[in-house]
């Protein structure tokens, strides 16, 4: 099958000798899991429990609100103890409404559960079970998956792309989980053709990840419809666009998704989540996270509920040290961590704390206009002239510069000789942007209800005057007629 | 681990730095320089060392008076590399003052008046040597013929000492005349190429190195070996030495062939010179080149361009000096013409468009 | 000599004459900058400026009399944007931005009496007499004209506290300057 190279990219150490050979083991059950209402891009879900219930393994304690939303169930069996602000995975580390649930320790499914054949299913039955069990995005973006299957019944899709490409350092959680639940993957697969009725699969994975996709072929044998596809191991092949041109050529114009080129994209990880939550009707509970990192003593791919504290896993895995800095996700894009306090999420693949050498700070030092940013940006960027852009304040030449069209990828600040952090700059523009965004049209607003009031005013004004005047006409009539 | 600034990724990075980027270029210079070095003898040494020097105070005084910190600059190795590529491009046995002066001028009218590191428009070394070949015209072209230590033939470490110090007693004992300096001259008076050329010029040497000129460009293959480790180190990429040198080659070529008794043919264009260190050192400066690589091989083709120009037409036989600066001038305009087209979207800006959203299935 | 000084004395007419005639033919009545500035502004009248309302300030602006920075309820988008039109310098503290400030009402202390109601340029303020009045986040300017008729002082602008859809990147320090 013919490939295509996207421009720029970059070769970050991989790392991921330190977890690919680790096999997938259960975290033991916490105490107390903290499950955030908003694990997904949307609206957050509405709790329908209240402190003190107790609440059985797969029971829905949040329900999804909304169009573009996903319900949460609780990972284990157990009580209620609060439904509180907690802090959430993020690098402000600012509070979420979340859900503590006090596990009793006995893991007691709730009678939900209902194995069907889902090729028995119709396909709005299928997106209806995927959204039933609050299945999202599992590689990091955390769109709700029902909704992306449901497009199929509004856009002509072609192809579904399944994104394996997990390009990430240190990660291995997809890579795993592919040489392992291969099968399941697949039949995900097959479930998500079949939902959103589409006849060709596309299964990308990284050259560097060769048992995955032995194992994977080997799974989707029987299937002709499913092509599992070797792709380049290059950064950012794991972002949606960058996956989507590499298999088919096809660039998702800039402000469309991929159903408008007629492209459907799921992680393995959802498509996992997937068969499992349509095949026996559980609900996504727990996800696998690669813990690794120099400040890891012993690193694992570990299947870990829902809400458990990173702190937990850390304390699981052993840490060497006060690791330099704590991140969930991979160390390209991955999220630092304000501290390990935070709860594991649908999006969360990895728990990477990192050393000091590791990190490798370095103060930032002026740009020498060396140009590999602009070799590595993948969009094709001049990252160098949208940072002075973003630093002179000039946002309007930022946006005509691309500043929307940027991933966050960071392939441009980690190639900086001059440690700049591009990223940040960019991410702080983005904000910027949303910021005047809304103050813009919160002005408009204002501007509109002001008028209206004025006009109000005048109005009640005139009548007044009128009223008056009508008065005074009738009273001189009245005083006329006596006359 | 609590901080207060949360710090965005990447989280991992390359193992590279300014410092590292300069100091690879320098030590791809480094067997040309040791080569002009030994060629001629105790005066380019201290005419050498004294430029480095030069820059590096010059650098040092700009940062203090700036109010920036010393070490992270000085340690970067830009002023290094600064003063070592004016040194380069210096008659050897130009008196110390020259040195000091373009090292001066370099560091604090081509680099620190427009804001220090990554701020310059122009080549600072470029500048320098342009300003000093245009002021001091008669110190800038005294070429001496190569004296290699060890044989003899040259001076000694007090002779030495004394012609960086004091300037050449007898001038007309030792000067020698550049391959390019001596086409020019010979044109003026009204001789061809085929009379003229073989008396100074011998291909073998001019590849070598073994031949009159600046301080450090006289060896084309070793500034060549020096240009492709640094392509291989990915500090450089080929576009802008390819453009240049094959520009010169293509020009100097269909010129040889129409006449080959007027017009040098392109081993002798490629040879001699700066063309070389030009190529390879100067026009590829990061600070000053396009960043785009449609932008480089343009910038590359118009240095390229301007080199043949100046040597056959100009006024002065060499002209890779006067070619980088304008181009350099121009980068601004060639960066803006060539930026890359942006993902999802055409050359316009607009989003892109497909005829169909992809195969339409029939339902 | 005598050449060059007709040949100058002639362009030099004709190209004043030119210049003559094209302030004339492409004169502009009224200055359209003072409407655009006024379309800027948040046209709630508030006063916050110091000028009655936003039309003498677009006015004040135009002719440089007033600081881009005067409208706090147009806050720092506004500022910016008037910066850039008018082709000033704007000093504002960068990163360190406090956010809009709305208004708030402490309802232990509302007594309904409706005169925030009526005083709100942009009806931001719900309420009827003798009960306590709310005010719609959406809708309100933080221009602080209910703040001065309110009896009880139980309004007060306050900020708007950061939570995780509002958090924002904040803008990296400069480097090794």
């Amino acid at each position: 099958m013919r490939l295509f190279r996207f421009r720029g990219g970059v070769h970050p150490e991989g790392h991921k000798e330190l977890t690919e050979e680790r096999p997938i083991t259960q975290l033991p059950l916490p105490e107390r899991l903290y499950v955030p209402v908003q694990q997904h891009i949307g609206a957050p879900a509405k709790p329908v429990v209240t402190a003190g219930d107790p609440v059985a393994k797969g029971a829905l304690i949040a329900t999804a609100q909304g169009a573009l939303s996903a319900s949460v169930h609780a990972p284990t069996s157990g009580r209620i103890a609060a439904i509180e602000e907690h802090p959430a995975p993020h690098p402000s580390g600012l509070p979420v409404p979340t859900i503590v649930i006090e596990s009793d320790g006995e893991d007691r499914w709730a009678d939900t559960l209902d194995s069907v054949d889902p090729f028995t299913l119709t396909p709005e039955a299928i997106a209806g079970r995927v959204a039933a069990a609050g299945i999202v995005g599992m590689g990091g973006a955390t769109f709700p998956s029902a909704v992306k299957l449901n497009l199929g019944r509004t856009q002509p899709l072609a192809t579904l792309i399944i994104n394996g490409g997990e390009c990430e350092p240190y990660l291995t959680c997809d890579d795993r989980l592919m040489r392992e639940q291969a099968g399941t993957v697949v039949d995900g697969i097959r479930i998500m053709l079949h939902a959103a009725a589409i006849e060709r699969a596309l299964v990308g994975i990284e050259d560097n990840k060769p048992a995955a996709l032995a194992a994977m072929r080997k799974a989707a044998q029987a299937f002709p419809g499913i092509d599992i596809v070797a792709v380049p191991s290059l950064y950012p092949m794991g972002s949606e666009k960058q996956m989507i041109y590499a298999l088919t050529g096809r660039e998702v114009p800039a402000g469309k998704r991929p159903g408008d080129i007629g492209v459907l994209v799921h992680n393995v990880a959802t498509a996992h989540a997937v068969s499992r939550a349509v095949r026996t009707g559980r609900p996504l509970l727990s996800r696998v996270v690669t813990v690794s990192g120099g400040a890891v003593r012993d690193r694992h791919n570990l299947e870990v509920p829902i809400g458990t504290r990173v702190s937990e896993l850390l304390r699981h895995c052993g840490v060497t040290g006060e690791p330099a800095r704590l991140l969930m996700g991979g160390p390209m894009m991955g999220m630092v961590l304000p501290h390990a306090e935070v709860p594991v999420v649908k999006g969360s693949n990895g728990v990477i704390a990192l050393t000091t050498a590791e990190v490798a700070p370095h103060a930032a030092m002026p740009c020498i206009r060396c140009g590999r940013c602009v070799g590595a940006c993948p969009v094709g960027l001049v990252p160098l002239d949208l940072m002075s852009r973003v630093r002179g304040g000039d946002l309007d030449g930022a946006v005509d510069s691309g500043l929307v069209d940027c991933l966050s990828c960071g392939s441009c600040a980690y190639v900086c000789p001059a440690h700049l952090p591009l990223t940040q700059y960019f991410n702080f523009a983005k904000g910027e942007l949303v910021i005047r965004d809304q103050e813009r049209r919160k002005a408009e607003f204002t501007r509109t209800l002001a008028a209206e009031r004025q006009e109000r005013l005048e109005r009640q004004r005139r009548e007044k005057a009128a009223a008056m005047a009508a008065r005074k006409a009738k009273k001189m009539a009245e005083q006329g007629a006596d006359a | 681990m609590n901080s207060p600034a949360p710090i965005a990724g990447p989280h991992t990075h390359a193992p590279d730095s300014i410092a590292k980027v300069m100091f690879t270029v320098v030590l791809a210079l480094l067997p040309a320089t040791l080569f002009g070095i030994w060629q001629f003898g105790w005066p380019a040494l201290f005419l050498f060392v004294i430029t480095l020097l030069a820059a590096l105070l010059a650098e040092a005084a700009c940062l203090h008076i700036a109010g920036r910190p010393q070490k992270p600059f000085l340690l970067d190795g830009s002023a290094l590399l600064t003063g070592w590529l004016l040194a380069m491009s210096l008659p050897p046995w130009a008196p110390w003052w020259i040195g000091v002066v373009g090292a001066l001028f370099a560091i604090v009218v081509g680099k620190h008046v427009f804001g220090g590191l990554g701020q310059n428009p122009f080549n600072p070394a470029m500048l320098a040597r342009v300003a000093l070949l245009i002021s001091f015209p008669v110190e800038m072209t005294l070429w001496v013929d190569p004296s290699p230590f060890m044989t003899g033939t040259g001076p000694d470490l007090i002779e030495g000492l004394a012609i960086t110090l004091f300037g050449v007693k007898n001038i007309d004992a030792v000067s020698g005349a550049t391959v390019l300096g001596h086409i020019k001259t010979e044109m003026t008076r009204g001789h061809d190429l085929g009379a003229s050329l073989p008396a100074l010029y011998d291909m073998q040497a001019a590849a070598v190195g073994n031949s009159s000129g600046s301080l450090g460009e006289t060896s084309a293959l070793l500034i060549l070996g020096g240009g492709v480790f640094l392509i291989l180190r990915r500090v450089i990429t080929w576009h802008i030495p390819l453009a240049m040198l094959g520009t010169v080659a293509l020009l100097a070529g269909g010129f040889h062939l129409a006449d080959p008794l007027r017009y040098a043919d392109p081993a002798v264009h490629l040879l001699t010179g700066a063309l070389m260190l030009g190529a390879f050192f100067i026009a590829t400066d990061l600070v000053t080149s396009p960043v785009t690589r449609l932008g480089q091989v343009i910038f590359g083709a118009g240095c390229g361009a301007l080199v043949f120009v100046i040597r056959t037409w100009g006024g002065f036989p060499e002209g890779v000096g006067f070619a980088v600066l304008l181009m350099n001038a121009a980068t601004p305009l060639i960066e803006h013409y060539t930026r890359p087209r942006i993902f999802g979207r055409s050359r316009s800006g607009a989003p892109r468009e497909y005829p169909e959203p992809a195969e339409r299935k029939e339902h | 000599m005598v050449t060059a000084v007709v040949a100058l004395t002639i362009i030099g007419l004709v190209l004043g004459y030119l210049l003559g005639l094209a302030a004339r033919r492409f004169h502009v009545e009224e200055d359209p900058l003072i409407d655009e500035i006024a379309g800027m502004l948040p046209g709630t009248q508030c006063g916050q400026c110091g000028f009655p309302g936003c039309g003498q300030a677009a006015a004040a602006l135009a002719s440089g009399q007033a600081s881009v920075t005067c409208c706090p309820p147009g806050g720092r988008a506004l500022a910016e944007a008037l910066a850039r039109r008018l082709g000033v310098p704007i000093d504002l503290p960068a990163g360190e931005e406090d956010g809009p400030r709305l208004a708030l009402v402490d309802e232990s202390l509302c007594i309904g009496c409706v005169k925030c109601y009526k005083a709100c340029p942009t009806d931001a303020i719900v309420g009827a007499p003798k009960q306590i009045h709310v005010v719609m986040q959406r809708a309100c300017t933080g221009c602080g004209a209910c703040i001065d008729v309110c009896p009880t002082e139980c309004l007060t602008l306050v900020g708007t506290t950061a939570t995780l859809g509002t958090w924002r990147w904040p803008k990296p320090l400069p480097e090794a300057a």
